[in-house]
């Protein structure tokens, strides 16, 4: 089969829809259009029982009571209830909240607006793996310690911090535990009861699932979590989210996390083989290659590559058949590089470097030797042409330099 | 970001890429840029008797623009004689390859590369540089 470019290769920013999920969601368009919240007529009682199955879907994925799913509009709304809403409810017990600094912004700007408001907030900082083990987050809790609010995988990385470690540090000390599961729900088995998770955010678009349909789980026992609402209204989901539930995308979010939990096994098998292949394949034709944060301890179809010596955006260029995402942020006009691959100590020049591939559900061999090639001439063409490289072939300490400011 | 047809022709095919002998007495170097800002540009001019620029190299660690500038820089250069380098503008690079402003610090850096090689080679050879000849980039 020829192979059709561009190749999308950068599922952690985002997922086609699954045929199967699309298909599930088509009646609730049209026939079954009814509002989940209108009880008095089979209209409204089926798309109740739509959501029902969803919530049941979701529940199973993770280990959850279905009444303990809360529906929202994605991870960046799942983690601002969660955060803000504990902060709020839980203000008389104490300020101060604990995260860590490669976090997404979706966690890192709440926990921003709470320190303007008054919180004390504890910047955790990865180890050079990436990784946030559980003794940083024993040793960082206090008496007033509200909630800590750690991701389960990283979106640049794919680095897996230390759960279920953190949350029996969290449950030990009575702090409530909140995890960004974005990137790990349906890639990786997440039980919210093993991990000793109080609340865990979720997305449907990263799961094969549409645009704009998330949840919050929210713990109903031991201990029974409350949250001060954002959006006040119709009292939807127990009152902690109103707002007209968004049948159509809760139907293919419910369907996403089935078809995840029936065939993660197989599928996470079969994509890390080809993500070690592409690994494998990039690593041992270019020597200064180097993968970013934990090598084992990752999602199975994500993996982030340093090119040194080779710029971010020219290498982009380079691969243009390739959808990838960078390192850095050259292609806007602030050439700031990665937050989070800073955060592990990587140089400036590194991090600018630096490329994330995100291999999902219908990418094929065929797509990674592709890759694999295209990278690896890319890399060597730009290497040919870096006044850099032929410094570190001549022996030249690149760091030893006092380069211009300009 | 969309680039040029001329930027991707210099990115895709690059002009004059390589090294001269940097310790060669009618050769001379310019190394500007830094890696920290994503851009480092060498620059190199071999210089015959009468002054003349003979040849030009180049290598860049940067984005296609500038790559494409530096490239460019080398094709200019080539053949003509040190005032003339000298007088080569940032503004003239920007126009030639329709640079974005965001882009703009390549073409100066392009500039400021060939200034640093023939001031190598002139300090090499004994010559006086000409400090009026250091003239302040226009912003395009």
């Amino acid at each position: 089969m020829a192979l059709k470019l561009p190749i999308y290769m950068d599922h952690n920013a985002t997922t086609p829809v699954d045929p199967r999920v699309l298909e599930a969601m088509l009646p609730y368009f049209t026939e079954k259009f009814g509002n989940a919240a209108s009880r008095n007529h089979p209209f409204g009682w089926e798309a109740e029982d739509g959501v029902k199955l969803a919530r049941k879907q979701v529940g199973d994925l993770i280990g959850a009571d279905p009444k303990e799913v809360i529906w929202t509009s994605g991870s960046t709304e799942s983690n601002n209830l969660a955060i803000k809403g504990v902060a709020d409810m839980y203000k008389d017990k104490g300020r101060h909240i604990i995260t860590a600094i490669h976090e997404h912004k979706a966690t890192l700007d709440p926990c921003k607006r709470l320190a303007k408001m008054g919180y004390d907030i504890t910047w955790l900082e990865p180890r050079e793996d990436g990784l946030i083990y559980a003794d940083q987050v024993a040793e960082a809790i206090r008496e007033d310690t509200i909630l800590v609010t750690i991701m389960w995988a990283n979106n640049e990385l794919g680095t897996i911090n230390e759960l279920p470690e953190i949350g029996k540090v969290c449950k030990e000390k009575g702090v409530l535990l909140h995890t960004d599961a974005t990137q790990a729900v349906g890639k990786i088995p997440v039980d919210v009861n093993s991990a000793g998770v109080d609340l865990l955010s979720g997305s449907a678009h990263k799961i094969y699932g549409p645009k704009g349909a998330g949840f919050l789980y929210v713990r109903r026992r031991k201990p029974r979590v409350r949250l001060t609402p954002i959006i006040d209204g119709g009292g939807h989901e127990r009152g902690m989210r109103s707002g007209t539930l968004n049948v159509t995308g809760i139907i293919g979010l419910g369907k996403a996390c089935e078809l995840c939990r029936l065939e993660m096994a197989e599928e996470s098998a079969r994509l890390s083989k080809l993500r070690d292949k592409l690994d494998q394949g990039i690593t041992s034709q270019l020597e200064h290659a180097v993968i970013n944060g934990h090598p084992d301890r990752r999602i199975p179809q994500t993996t982030n590559i340093s090119f040194p010596y080779v710029e971010g955006e020219s290498m982009m260029m380079a691969i243009k058949e390739i959808a990838v995402s960078s390192g850095s942020a050259c292609t806007s006009a602030s050439l700031e590089p990665s937050y989070v691959l800073k955060a592990l100590g990587l140089g400036d020049e590194i991090a600018h470097s630096s490329i994330r591939f995100g291999l999902g559900r219908f990418t094929t061999e065929e797509e990674v030797d592709y890759t694999i090639d295209k990278v690896v001439t890319a890399v060597k063409k730009l290497l040919e042409l870096s006044p850099l490289y032929e410094m570190v072939l001549e022996g030249i300490d690149i760091n030893a330099i006092e380069w211009g400011a300009h | 970001m969309a680039y040029s047809e001329k930027v991707l022709s210099h990115y895709e095919t690059p002009r004059n890429v390589g090294s001269l002998d940097k310790d060669a007495k009618n050769v001379g170097t310019g190394i500007v840029g830094a890696p920290e800002c994503g851009d480092v540009m060498k620059l190199q001019i071999q210089v015959d008797d009468s002054g003349k620029i003979v040849d030009a190299k180049f290598k860049t660690f940067g984005c296609g623009s500038a790559i494409a500038s530096s490239s460019l820089a080398t094709e200019w250069i080539k053949g003509r004689t040190l005032d003339e380098a000298m007088a080569i503008k940032n503004t003239e690079i920007v126009q030639e390859l329709s640079l974005p402003p965001v882009k703009i610090h390549c073409s100066v850096l392009a500039e400021d590369a060939i200034k640093s090689a023939i001031h190598d080679y002139q300090e090499k050879n004994g010559l006086a540089h000409d400090h009026a000849d250091e003239t302040e980039h226009t912003k395009a």
